[in-house]
């Protein structure tokens, strides 16, 4: 007996919008007890789905066509009250951003006991017990004062956590969870992953969940919707789909995604590129008149080498120090003690004006592909403006950046255009074709396929290692994601809390890591057991 | 930090700020056309050979510019704000007998137009898009655009000249001699224009404030998790989006306090309220400037207290300060 | 959708532009409209309107054409408005530029001296730097501008501090660009929307700043204004109420046109913020 039946529903979209349903004929059952996978990459309708089921579609978007039963009704077409009555007792949904999901005003356990008191269930005594439990079950530390705590006193997994006791406070049938772990780094992501498993097998509750990563999917699915621009693509058992694949959009998804199949060792050269010795950056925050400053050592005496030629992947969770070790390399920011030599220079130690002659040396390839690009200047300026303050003629710096432009898959007549007319991968193109005007030593990527779906990502990929190979480029890959790395790179550097912790071949690393913390991290990666399946022994 | 060292941080920078304005002022007193000693003696007519002689003598005109200035900023900090020779007693007697008319009036003014402000932005959110808030909408941009003497004008003219329902001039009947309750009551009806005509202004702010607050925070991600609980609108308004959405409103307000006092000079000149405003509109045509400059310097300081004040008000309602600080 | 898309189909800003061309154009025209001066007496005092030929408001205490004087009086504002505002503009866009791109010691510098003139009542100061120098068309527009540009330098400072953080800055640096380049050529531009809408809604607010100015006696004497035509005929107001009546609603509508068109340019060039867009 499924808990909920999905038959035929259609969404509308606003007029204006860029096609007219969000959904389109979208059938899918949930059965008590199973988690129910769906994926598909931005724009295809998978949140559109779920809000549809909680009545909290925005404004201008409307159920066209088909219902959706539950307890044998159909909850597309309740009243507003018996809607307002399901949400949070029998249907709950937990949401992708814990930062912000939470109101930052009122203390946790006021927003737990809050759902009791919205359903008009036990007394007050009996709530805050009730909460208190709830935290206990999500594996929150320390109760009683978690239950006293505002949001932002909670790290984002506790948040997450929370935002979990609430929803299951009533003991929902169906628990909604939108891209629930996506904001989070890999071990807390693994943590609420495991939870999530947990809940579901005591509580026998069936579960939504939307993701955007086969990884995820393979740790905790039983089934797998695959949509794409409103549509299902393919749907069944979790390893039908996941080993089996029948669509061409579904195979193309999982090859996108980055697999434990290492690359080919490659011989690297000698002559370094980039030489980082014992580099120390120490940030001091919330200093004043009546307070000692805070310390955070973001980079903590940092000694390693890019060879020429090499992609050196830099890896590690949020607050490891990665970027500012990133930043620092190009002198965005002022290190506290140590060197960047690159072709013998250390940028570390330069003046204002001469590292601004300098400059050219090392370039950068940036996460947002909407932060880096002035949206009032064209493309051609954005490229040509550090060459011409080099003082390479105007003609022909114009003249290189067309062929780039080219080189990089655009074409050279997205020259003249302006970036809001260029898609997140597109303008990707654009940041490297920027880079590598500049001919730089070393690029250093910071996170620069981790805001780009996965079926981009890959290709953004591909043209980085078709560049490696043909322009002999030495990069410093800086990314949180594992599997990324060990598509593109040659060898790997693990960082946690501003320290090195290993550096080592990308086979190294993935077969016979040394230390806890790069085993820890591998094992957190989602979807790791199903990798290793297809690792070839 | 605990909240008294707040209150002893803010209280030395406030301190600090007055006495940037004390020499603001004398550099003013001193940019003014003409003797400094003739313009400290005003227009009054009083201002003799011997009488300005002694005046250069007492503010020490004759010596430099730093004696002077020390002078003078070691005067203010005794509360010595000089003596209106139009009037005929010291400066700062004179405020602080207008003062407390002054501070019923605007503050009277101040709580108005922000609870009906607040109250009116919620409603208008509530019902954002329906004919009732383009309604509240347009009339906000009416009062928006309504100098203040001219509605104080316009309602004496209607509720007072024409209807006879409330008296339009002074602070209370002069001669009635009414004690204890009837002298409030009394006060209090003359209040009522000043008050109203003063704070339909900032109403007009604090209620466009509001409910652009209100309609921001409304589509913040955890009014989203209050649907999804299952909450109602009321409960939803009320718990998550109005305490969230009124935090910044109150903070603005506070810190336009400044232009509420601003405002005062001219209702009071309009409806004749012996506040130090309408001293300062006296003064103005008799140009005595030290009586200008002292409410001038009484009226800064007065927003410097407000500020403190809602300040710390802010920090004990929003946990997230109150922790960082 | 793009600006003018945007911003016609606007009702509140459309009606704005016309009520603000209106009144733009009979302050323009008005010495070929009337022949009598603002100054001039042409009858006996106290008409009502209508009650003469050719006085359609009726005439002041001094017998002066009000008609003519309202047309003057809209050339006083609309120049004070205007050129106190870009006064304002001088003085708070570097101050906040500087302050929101260097940060540091400049940034505390320019921002405790813009709290400081924040703090000082702001209509207050303008009556004590006009009666200190003297009542001008030169000082009183210079006394608005001089109340009016700290919230421009706060504005200023913190979309510089916002833009600055985006990523294509640091580009623009790792290019070898000079910081002076990067802020004109790369932060500047991007900060622009904002400036325009506050500078809309801040010549609303020095007009009626002026008009308060004048209403209190500290008006040009050698220019006509509504102010002083409103605080001239404030003692009559029980005999001839239309004397301080028409200036009001002239005051009124010029606000109100300024007022719609910068929420108008306000919705156009920040369509993510609209205010009707989000419900």
């Amino acid at each position: 007996m499924s808990t909920l039946a999905i038959e035929h529903l259609t969404i509308g979209l606003p007029e204006g919008a860029d096609r007219p349903f969000a959904v389109e004929d979208v059938s899918m059952t949930i059965d008590k007890g199973h988690i129910l996978c769906v994926v598909g990459e931005s724009g295809s309708g998978k949140s559109m789905t779920a809000n549809a089921l909680m009545g909290l579609l925005p404004p201008g978007v409307a159920v066209k066509a088909g219902r959706a039963l539950f307890e044998a009704r159909d909850v597309l077409r309740l009243p507003e009250a018996d809607k307002m009555a399901l949400r949070g007792a029998s249907i709950a949904m937990i949401f992708q951003e814990p930062m912000t999901a939470l109101n930052p005003l009122m203390r946790i356990g006021d927003q737990i006991t809050e759902v009791f008191a919205a359903h008009d269930r036990f007394t007050q005594a009996e709530r805050r017990k009730k909460a208190l439990d709830l935290i206990r079950e999500v594996q929150l530390p320390d109760p009683e004062k978690i239950i006293r705590a505002y949001p932002f006193q909670l790290s984002g997994g506790q948040r997450q956590r929370a935002m979990i006791a609430m929803a299951l406070a009533l003991e929902p049938k169906l628990l909604i969870a939108d891209e629930p772990t996506t904001a989070l780094d890999v071990t807390t992501q693994s943590q609420i992953l495991k939870l999530i498993l947990d809940l579901r097998d005591r509580r026998g509750m069936a579960v939504m969940f939307i993701t955007h990563d086969f990884g995820v999917v393979a740790e905790i699915a039983d089934g797998v919707i695959v949509m794409r621009e409103g549509k299902v693509v393919e749907q069944g058992p979790a390893a039908q789909v996941l080993n089996t694949p029948q669509h061409g959009y579904t195979r193309r998804l999982l090859a996108a995604i980055p697999t434990g199949v290492l690359p080919e060792r490659r011989v690297l050269s000698d002559s370094p590129a980039l030489e980082i010795k014992g580099l120390r950056k120490i940030y001091r925050t919330g200093g004043g008149l009546f307070r000692a400053p805070r310390e955070v050592r973001a980079v903590d005496d940092v000694s390693l080498t890019v060879s020429r030629g090499e992609v050196l992947g830099l890896v590690g969770e949020s607050g490891s120090g990665k970027s500012t070790l990133g930043r620092t390399a190009v002198r965005l920011v002022t290190p506290d003690g140590g060197q960047v030599l690159v072709g013998g220079t250390d940028l570390a130690a330069l003046s204002d004006e001469d590292l601004r002659k300098q400059r050219h040396k090392v370039q950068m390839v940036f996460q947002d592909p909407y932060a880096s690009l002035n949206p009032r200047q064209r493309i051609i300026g954005a490229i040509t403006d550090g060459p011409i303050a080099r003082g390479i003629p105007k003609a022909r710096a114009v003249a290189r950046a067309r062929e780039l432009l080219d080189i990089v898959g655009l074409g050279a007549d997205a020259a003249s255009r302006f970036p809001h007319e260029f898609s997140g991968g597109q303008r990707q193109r654009i940041g490297i074709a920027r880079a590598l005007a500049m001919d730089p030593e070393l690029i250093i990527a910071d996170e620069a396929v981790s805001a780009l779906d996965v079926s981009i990502q890959a290709q953004v990929l591909d043209l980085l290692r078709d560049l490696r190979e043909k322009m002999d480029l030495s990069i410093l890959f800086i990314t949180h994601d594992l599997r990324v790395a060990a598509q593109l790179c040659d060898r790997i550097a693990v960082m946690q809390k501003g320290r090195l912790v290993e550096i080592g071949t990308v086979h190294d690393i993935f077969l016979n890591p040394q230390q806890d913390y790069t085993k820890q991290l591998l094992a957190a990666v989602p979807g790791a057991d199903w990798d290793n399946q297809k690792v070839p022994a | 930090m605990s909240v008294l060292a707040i209150i002893a941080a803010r209280l030395f920078k406030a301190a600090l700020t007055l006495l940037a304005i004390a020499v603001l002022n004398f550099c003013l007193l001193h940019a003014a056309p003409g003797d400094p000693a003739v313009v400290l003696a005003g227009e009054a007519g009083a201002a003799d050979e011997q009488m300005i002689e002694q005046l250069r003598e007492r503010f020490g005109l004759d010596q430099p510019f730093g004696v002077q200035l020390w002078k003078y900023v070691s005067g203010v900090a005794q509360l010595d704000l000089g003596y209106s020779f139009r009037q005929g007693a010291p400066v700062i007697d004179l405020i602080a007998e207008r003062l407390p008319a002054t501070l019923l009036l605007t503050l009277t003014a101040f709580v108005i137009s922000l609870v009906f402000g607040i109250a009116l932005g919620v409603a208008a959110a509530a019902r954002v898009g329906k004919p009732q808030d383009s309604l509240l909408t347009a009339l906000a941009l009416l009062f928006y655009a309504t100098p203040l003497y001219w509605a104080a004008l316009m309602a004496v003219l209607v509720f007072s000249v024409w209807l006879g329902w409330l008296p339009g001039f002074g602070y209370e009947t002069v001669g009635a001699g009414y004690t204890g309750f009837d002298r409030a009551l009394d006060i209090a009806r003359h209040l009522v224009l000043p008050a109203l005509t003063l704070g339909l202004f900032f109403m007009a702010v604090y209620m466009r404030m509001t409910r652009a607050s209100m309609l921001e925070v409304s589509t913040a991600d955890f009014v989203k998790t209050a649907r999804a609980k299952g909450l109602s609108g009321a409960v939803i308004r009320r718990r998550h989006i109005l305490r969230n959405a009124i935090l910044p409103v109150v903070t603005l307000a506070g810190l336009q306090a400044g232009q509420l006092i601003g405002g005062a000079v001219l209702t009071e000149t309009v409806f004749a309220w012996p506040g130090i405003g309408r001293l300062m509109f006296e003064s103005l045509a008799a140009r005595d400037y030290n009586t200008i400059l002292g409410v001038f310097l009484v009226s800064a300081a007065m927003v410097i207290l407000f500020n403190i004040v809602t300040d710390i008000v802010y920090r004990l309602v929003d946990p997230r300060i109150g922790a960082r600080a | 959708m793009s600006f003018w898309k945007r911003f016609r189909t606007n009702i509140g800003a459309i009606v704005g532009v016309v009520l603000l061309i209106g009144v733009i154009a009979i302050a323009l025209l008005a010495p070929v409209i009337f022949e009598h001066g603002p100054w001039q007496m042409v009858q006996r005092p106290f008409l009502a309107p209508f009650a003469v030929d050719g006085l359609p408001l009726g005439t002041d205490t001094l017998g002066r054409d009000v008609a003519s004087q309202l047309a003057h009086g809209a050339r006083v504002s609309l120049l004070v408005g205007l050129v106190s505002t870009l006064v304002a503009l001088l003085i708070g866009v570097p101050l906040g530029a500087l302050a929101g791109f260097y940060g540091g010691y400049v940034d505390e510098g320019a921002m405790r001296f813009t709290e400081f003139f924040q703090t000082i009542p702001n209509f207050a100061l303008a009556i004590v730097l006009v009666a200190i120098f003297e009542p001008s068309l030169a000082s009183i527009t210079l006394a608005i501008a001089i109340v009016s540009w700290p919230p421009v330098a706060r504005l200023v400072r913190a979309e510089v501090m916002s833009v600055r953080k985006r990523e294509f800055v640091d580009a623009a640096t790792l290019a070898g660009l000079s910081k002076h380049r990067i802020l004109i050529r790369q932060v500047l531009p991007n900060t622009v929307s904002p400036i325009i809408v506050m500078a809309s809604l801040m010549v609303a607010t020095a007009i009626l700043l002026e008009s308060s100015l004048s209403f209190l006696g500290l008006g040009d004497p050698n220019a006509m204004s509504w102010g002083y035509m409103i605080g001239a005929a404030r003692t009559v107001i029980r005999s001839s109420w239309w004397l301080s009546f028409f200036p009001g609603v002239a005051i009124i509508i010029t606000v109100l046109a300024l007022n719609l068109i910068g929420e108008g340019l306000n919705d156009a060039l920040n369509p993510h913020l609209s205010r009707k867009g989000r419900a």
